[in-house]
């Protein structure tokens, strides 16, 4: 079947195979920041936008996504690296699999909340796991960028 | 703290992982996003029965789907044993595995490889293919597995290469016996003796990248191994034993690696790729799922530890008696050593008069255990922390006070330590400083929230070590180049940890540069020098002191060639950084000029490399205190705080230290709470994906604060000890602590599930 996506601003039209993953077919067209971590949509590092909400793309058809928007942590470098400045002042990007979906998912946060409070904040995020981190200095990563963010304004 | 620590540039400072902002903005660095599209599609079909032998392996249909390249059954692979362990020669694990055997030992265990172009076609030929098993009863219970009938491995050719009490004919993979003074004597004189049994489960380090390998021919004909693992040159002799091919024909290196927690220290995926290659000649490369990293790997043993401990009426703990049976599974990787550390690791957090340790590990039909930060203490430690709640609560003592009384303080000598010396030991301010932490005084043991809820507060202290002591050894390589700036190359593998940017701290400390100023190579078995790899707390205390000691030694390389360059007397002329001077003329020469000397008719040799071993392996040490909330109508445990004080010796980057410390307490609250491999009664492994096997979220505990007291080792770069996994040790035996406090029930298996609370209390109530 024939698709076209619109990935990271640019569209892609291609034939594929109607079983084909949507997250198979984002890597192949270079969107290496999609990662797999567990097949079963309980890890949260294949997350992906796709029209502005955020998915889990290991659990999504590729041909579902046709006619759509999908962002990936590529099309996003501005956001990943101000947002991520903060995560690697803390030391707490570790290994650093799981950062991209867990970018992914605060990006889209943030543009669903002004100011998150912490149950907030652990609830939206509570699908993106970590196993280096324990979570705090992710958390401290996101509190001071939202410190500094309201300083701007 | 040593006045040399505080007037440190580098050292202790929070400075960014230098990978960091790769990792952050989502850029291609593991292993699958840089291998090219080309390779050929590895994977194994698995067995389906515990204990079976392969009677016959129909390929015909699987051979003619289009795409599939080679299937390979057990006639296809050399028959010679090895063992898949990353750890030094001679290997302490016994020789008891082949790339594909007649005899599968577990359900998981490789039946065939399928190589093929492309993931549907070796998808597809591995459901054609048709296996005639010839299924034998499994031995599954690790209790009965000494001396059973049921062998795991009767095969002639199991081979154990070192004296660990190992015997394949008793389903024995190691057996030790160790002590120190009278133990029945001193506990017959004891106003109080406990005996208690504890039982760790199985657990997966879960790390989020799956383990993988892509393999390649290079130009001259040698096998390349591109693989996510801690410990390369170990991977290079285990792939030669396997393919029974010389070492110099493999070369091994590692990119980024999605974590490890010593899964990566075990050889799990690499044979398979590496011997697809090797015979077709063609890039491969295989990539678990996440069932096969769930169901065929290399997890935490599981250990039942059976402690007596006497004591004095006044609390004073005279004599700790431990048997340990451990489960290494089908296979023997780790079995032998980690088992070791459930005493060594956990006995000498108390000054004892007597101890004995005895230990045996047992073959069953599960999938093999492996290397799993902590590496047998967390085990040992939950079973003696917990054995020494219940003797104060047995004897009316606050938890604490019986810690205060007992515990080992510096200087003191640890009998079950190796009989090593504690050199460096903050324990007791790290355990002071926990108690006001946590507010002890005003909160344990508890207080009734009158909703059927209980706040409840629990206490443990943990110890690891660093490095294996006259064994491991670590080294680095560092050598100037033009403008002045370093290279620094090691064996050892960073695999999120921060290991290149803690060595290069070390580095630019001793040579007085920016951090930025020492680009980071590791690791490659062809261009590092030989290091045993990122396992056994070992990198920042051993490959440390190696890049401390190399650094050292450039320096002087570095005054030699300035002097020359001034023909000044070397003895007279100093180094700071920038340049070299000669202090009594005013002359010098900036680093960048000697950058460029050394590349210009030159005979000083502008590159060096430093290895050690050390004779003694200095323990971590730590305290934690936390604060639970249990409900007694669901059996629920909530964490709501948890607060832990670690003595690493001087952290090397404090904020890295701090996230490993929670790192390895979310992983420990994980083991204590929720995590759990568990077999039905064919021997199939049920948690086989993260909807069954629950990794902690960060909705699933309260908050973390992490502190340090550092002590001072003398013989670590700067001071520094290990903090790898020491920080998983606490959270099981602290919340068990605390769950008593709220409830008056000891649990003494992990995890605590709810069901143990409730069935506990309504037995209780009986």
């Amino acid at each position: 079947m024939i698709i076209t996506v619109n990935i990271n601003g640019k569209n892609v039209t291609e034939d594929i195979e109607a079983d084909l993953i949507l997250l198979d077919f984002l890597r192949k067209h270079g969107c290496y920041s999609v990662k797999r971590g567990c097949e079963t949509s309980n890890c949260g590092l294949c997350t992906v936008l796709m029209d502005e909400k955020p998915v889990l793309s290991c659990s999504m058809l590729a041909a579902k996504a046709d006619g759509k928007n999908i962002m990936t942590l590529e099309g996003l470098q501005k956001e990943a690296e101000e947002f991520g400045t903060f995560v690697a002042n803390q030391g707490a990007e570790q290994c650093g699999f799981c950062n991209p979906g867990f970018i992914m998912n605060v990006i889209a946060m943030f543009r669903e909340y002004e100011n998150p409070t912490d149950e907030e904040i652990k609830e939206y995020l509570a699908g993106n796991l970590c196993r280096c981190s324990g979570y705090e200095g992710q958390m401290r990563a996101i509190k001071k960028f939202m410190a500094e963010r309201k300083g701007a304004k | 703290m040593k006045d040399t620590v505080k007037n440190l540039k580098t050292v202790t400072k929070p400075i960014m992982k230098k990978d960091a902002m790769s990792l952050v903005t989502g850029k291609p660095v593991y292993m699958d996003d840089v291998v090219p599209d080309n390779c050929l599609i590895v994977k194994v079909l698995r067995s389906q029965h515990a204990n079976a032998m392969v009677e016959e392996v129909n390929k015909k249909a699987a051979s003619m789907v289009p795409g599939v390249v080679g299937i390979y059954t057990w006639e296809d692979v050399p028959q010679e044993r090895f063992t898949m362990a990353g750890q030094t020669y001679p290997e302490p694990s016994p020789y008891d595995r082949l790339i594909l055997d007649k005899h599968v030992r577990y359900v998981g265990d490789p039946v065939a490889i399928v190589a093929g172009e492309n993931e549907k076609a070796v998808d597809k030929a591995l459901k054609l293919l048709k296996v005639k098993y010839e299924v034998l009863e499994p031995l599954l219970d690790f209790r009965k597995a000494k001396d059973n009938e049921i062998l795991v491995h009767p095969e002639d050719n199991w081979k154990s290469l070192c004296p660990v009490g190992a015997d394949n004919k008793r389903n024995l993979c190691a057996s030790e016996k160790t002590s120190h003074g009278d133990v029945e004597k001193v506990l017959s004189e004891c106003d109080v003796v406990l005996e208690r049994t504890y039982h760790t489960k199985a657990n997966q380090q879960a790390m989020m990248e799956t383990f993988r390998t892509y393999c390649y021919m290079d130009t001259y004909g040698r096998l390349n191994i591109l693989s996510s693992t801690q410990i390369v040159f170990h991977v290079r002799r285990i792939v030669s034993n396997a393919l029974g091919i010389p070492k110099s024909k493999i070369r091994v290196s590692k990119p980024r690696i999605g974590g490890g927690f010593g899964a990566k220290q075990t050889v799990v995926a690499e044979v398979f790729p590496a011997f697809v290659t090797w015979v077709t000649g063609r890039p491969s490369k295989m990539i678990f799922t996440r069932e096969e990293s769930q169901i065929a790997s290399t997890p935490r043993h599981e250990m039942e530890m059976t402690v007596r401990i006497g004591a004095n009426k006044d609390g004073k703990i005279r004599a700790i008696d431990l048997y340990t049976l451990s489960n290494t599974g089908a296979y023997g990787e780790h079995g032998p050593t980690t088992v070791g550390l459930s005493g060594h690791k956990s006995i000498p957090l108390y000054n004892v008069e007597a101890f004995r340790f005895d230990y045996d590990v047992v073959y069953t039909n599960v999938m093999s255990a492996g290397a799993y930060r902590g590496y047998g203490a967390t085990q040992g430690i939950f079973a003696l922390e917990t054995a020494v709640n219940e003797l104060a609560a047995k004897l009316n003592i606050d938890p604490m006070k019986i810690r205060e009384m007992n515990m080992v303080h510096e200087g003191d000598i640890m009998y079950a330590y190796y009989g090593e010396k504690s050199n460096s030991c903050a324990l007791d301010r790290c355990l002071a400083r926990v108690k006001e932490m946590i507010d002890w005084d005003n909160k344990y043991p508890c207080r009734d929230m009158g909703n059927g809820k209980v706040r409840s507060v629990g206490v443990a202290m943990a110890m690891q070590g660093s490095s294996i002591s006259n064994l491991d050894v670590g080294s680095a390589t560092l050598k100037v180049n033009d403008d002045g700036f370093y290279t620094l190359i090691i064996g050892a593998a960073d695999m999120g940890t921060g290991c290149d940017t803690i060595l290069a701290q070390i580095a630019a400390e001793v040579l007085e540069c920016d951090v930025d100023n020492i680009a980071v190579l590791g690791a490659d078995t062809d261009a590092s020098p030989y290091d045993s790899g990122s396992y056994a707390s070992s990198t920042t205390y051993l490959t440390g002191k190696a890049t401390y000691d190399a650094a050292m030694k450039l320096r002087e390389k570095i005054i030699e060639l300035g002097a020359e360059m001034m023909g000044e007397d070397k003895e007279k002329c100093e180094f700071d950084g920038s340049k070299v001077f000669y202090p009594e003329s005013g002359k010098d020469v900036s680093m960048v000029d000697i950058g460029t000397k050394s590349m210009l008719n030159n005979n000083i040799t502008m590159e060096l490399t430093e290895s050690c071993s050390s004779p003694v392996s200095p323990p971590p040490f730590m305290a934690a205190a936390v604060e639970v909330e249990v409900d007694k109508e669901t059996g629920t445990v909530d964490v709501l705080d948890y607060a832990a004080v670690v003595d690493c010796g001087t952290p090397i980057n404090e904020n890295l230290a701090r996230v490993q410390t929670e790192g390895g307490i979310g992983q420990g609250i994980g083991m204590a709470l929720f995590e759990e491999v568990q077999y039905t009664e064919e021997g199939r492994m049920m948690n086989n994906s993260f909807m069954q096997y629950k990794l902690p979220a960060r909705v699933d505990y309260g908050k973390i604060r992490v502190e340090f007291e550092s002590s001072y080792e003398p013989t670590g770069p700067y001071g520094a000890k290990s903090i790898g996994e020491i920080v998983i040790d606490t959270p099981c035996p602290a919340i068990t602590d605390a769950v008593y406090n709220a409830t008056g029930l000891f649990i003494r298996e992990m995890p605590i599930t709810p069901e143990k609370i409730v069935m506990g209390l309504i037995e209780n109530e009986n």
